[in-house]
């Protein structure tokens, strides 16, 4: 059976959930090999295993993770010419659709992003499907020429163990000089909120401009319910919350089992980054909020009032 | 030609480069996109996009534009190129640019690009960045993604092509020393990146507030140079490019049914009991 690549998301070993899923979903195509690039991949190799890597390639290159992306399409396209996989799957996020992208110029290949499903189809070549024009359409793709480079949203597949020996294999590719143009020079964590990391999350709750500024009403939900926070492109421009908790076109794309929308109106901008969530709840003032007509369930009332009651209803309910 | 005989004359003298420096002449890749409020459909006939709706500049491409005009606005000197690939009423989004202050424009145009993928975009405009620059770029900008593709991978793209570090998201940027310094927002992190000159910066819609055409602005634009190229002028063969040449093809597509209509509650003081109903009649609890 053809290998199926699947470039780890990783930091410093620890491993981003994305990974598991793309090795579940690696197993319909072929058999997962892992790709690590950079320390940490006698930590990660464990959940390797796990999840199905027959193969690990790991590249030990301890300066990778200082650079932006193009190292990781140089190792990928190294890899490609060496074992001529069956697909490459790559996490759908920024740094992830940027290494797919300079890989298929590299390698000649069709490139597919924000997929939320991946199969064989008839012919047994990956298929995909995708989710577009802020949810209107369905749209389902194929690669027609090279090596198939598949980007795959976090949060699409339900993440399945199917262990397998996972062997470690040290693989020599070169690095660039040219690769190690853009340079991390300084990096300041983020504050520690104890909260799921947002695209990983299976309940996101948001707060747009509805919360006046206020956000501890969501928060407390959020946390009874043990999910991240998410805010509107509003609520961020007004300096309520950091921009990196900002759903929506221009900030995180989000694929929860469960997205809660308080004080949010629905702009099409907003849709974009949470339309593909499995089931979509909402609080609104408005009975007219475009946001309610996306919703599985959605409460027409101040978020004040409604918020607070449902997270004692949640406390209550979970003992 | 490759990358490092594309960065030579930068290197010939200090002097030199001094110079190119204080005259930052940027190119900024701008794109006509169908306007986000309107409906947007697949043709029938070939899977691809309906653009037949009405277009203007892509919002997140005046991000660039406006970083590029204030880079040669503080330098006191340089020039502004703004470069589109699309159909002719493409024009629309390179005039907003010129209004906003861009010195000229290039659009490339030909009926051998309908229904071309990102691969096949990268390449003509790494072309035209190529020729707009006589083959060597200092600095080109872009937008973080289009509005209506939102794939984001274009930058990434002509970056490669073009044989440029990218330094992407930008949320903010200088330029100086022969560098490119960014600082953008990471998922863990707020990071600063450097990277060595010429370089791609895509820029997001944090790093600054796109102006508003003046009326002198608009008035000055008509009289601003475009250039219209074809593929030939581009050297690019047109097999390349267009629906035909696409290494990825849609297998089908099917207009989503619209979300059953969901349960509204109206709240009459518990409302919460009912929603914590809900998500506990859905096992989230
Ligand atoms: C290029 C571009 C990119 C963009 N990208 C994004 C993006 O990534 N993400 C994003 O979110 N937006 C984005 N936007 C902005 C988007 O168009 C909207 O302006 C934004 O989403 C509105 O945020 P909001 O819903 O919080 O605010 P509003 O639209 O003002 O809605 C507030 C809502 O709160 C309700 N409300 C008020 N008080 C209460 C209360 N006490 N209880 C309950 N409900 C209450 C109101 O009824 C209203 O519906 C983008 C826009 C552009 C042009
Ligand atoms: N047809 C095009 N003409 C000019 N620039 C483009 C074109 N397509 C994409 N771009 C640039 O690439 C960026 C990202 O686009 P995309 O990868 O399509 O989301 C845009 O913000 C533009 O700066």
């Amino acid at each position: 059976m053809a290998e199926v690549l699947v470039l780890a998301d990783h930091a410093g070993g620890r491993l981003r959930k994305a990974t598991a899923e793309l090795l579940t979903l690696a197993r319909r195509l072929g058999e997962p090999s892992a790709v690590h690039v950079g320390p940490g991949a006698d930590t990660a190799q464990k959940t390797y295993a796990k999840y199905g890597a027959h193969k690990v390639y790991v590249v030990d290159d301890a300066d990778a993770g200082s650079y932006l992306v193009a190292p990781q399409a140089e190792v990928l396209a190294q890899l490609i010419e060496k074992v001529s996989p069956a697909a490459v799957l790559i996490p759908s996020n920024a740094a992830g659709k940027e290494i797919a992208a300079r890989l298929a110029i590299k390698s000649g290949s069709g490139l597919i992003t924000d997929a939320v499903d991946v199969r064989a189809g008839d012919d047994g070549a990956p298929e995909t499907t995708q989710s577009v024009f802020a949810g209107s359409y369905t749209v389902t793709a194929k690669v027609t020429t090279g090596t198939p480079i598949i980007c795959v949203k976090p949060n699409s597949a339900a993440i399945e163990a199917s262990p397998e020996a996972g062997a470690v294999e040290s693989v020599d590719v070169t690095i660039s000089d040219a690769a190690k143009a853009a340079k991390i020079t300084d990096a300041q964590p983020k504050k520690a909120t104890g909260r799921p990391e947002l695209t990983e999350a299976a309940i996101v709750v948001s707060g747009g401009r509805g919360t006046g500024g206020d956000f501890s009403p969501v928060e407390e939900f959020a946390d009874s319910l043990g999910a991240a926070v998410g805010a509107s492109r509003a609520a961020v421009d007004a300096g309520w919350y950091p921009h990196s908790n900002q759903v929506g076109q221009t900030g995180k794309q989000v694929s929860p089992q469960l997205y809660v929308a308080a004080g949010i109106s629905g702009a099409i901008q907003h849709r974009a980054g949470m339309q593909t969530s499995k089931t979509i709840v909402a609080v609104n003032k408005d009975e007219e909020a475009p946001i309610f007509e996306l919703v599985d369930f959605g409460v027409v009332g101040d978020l004040f009032s409604v918020l607070p009651q449902a997270t004692a209803e949640v406390k209550k309910r979970k003992g | 030609m490759d990358a490092d005989a594309r960065r030579e004359p930068w290197r010939e003298t200090t002097d030199r480069r001094k110079e190119d420096e204080a005259r930052m002449n940027i190119v900024v890749c701008v794109k006509y996109v169908p306007d986000a409020q309107s409906e947007r459909t697949f043709q029938e006939s070939d899977n691809t996009v309906d653009r037949a709706v009405d277009g203007l500049l892509s919002e997140l491409d005046e991000y660039a534009v406006e970083e590029a005009l204030k880079i040669v606005e503080a330098a006191g000197e340089g020039e502004v190129t703004v470069v589109t690939v699309g159909p002719g009423a493409a024009a629309d989004a390179l005039k907003k640019a010129l209004q906003m202050g861009a010195d000229k424009g290039v659009h490339v145009q030909d009926e051998a690009l309908h229904g071309s993928d990102a691969v096949a975009t990268s390449l003509v405009l790494a072309k035209a960045v190529e020729k707009a620059t006589d083959g060597s770029p200092e600095l080109v900008l872009t937008g973080m993604s289009s509005t209506d593709g939102v794939m984001g991978v274009v930058p990434a793209m002509l970056a490669e092509r073009l044989g440029l570090p990218q330094v992407t998201y930008a949320s903010e940027l200088t330029v100086g020393d022969g560098k490119v310094t960014i600082r953008r927002d990471g998922d863990t992190a707020s990071e600063t990146i450097e990277a060595s000159l010429p370089a791609l910066v895509s820029v997001t819609d944090q790093i600054n507030e796109p102006r508003y055409p003046s009326f002198k602005g608009i008035m000055a634009a008509k009289k601003k140079p475009v250039e219209a190229w074809s593929l030939a002028d581009l050297g690019v063969d047109a097999g390349d490019v267009g629906l035909d040449a696409a290494w990825t093809a849609v297998v089908s597509f099917a207009k989503r049914p619209p979300r059953e209509q969901g349960q509204l509650v109206t709240d009459e003081g518990d409302g919460g009991t009912k929603l914590a109903e809900f998500l506990s009649a859905q096992k989230f609890l």
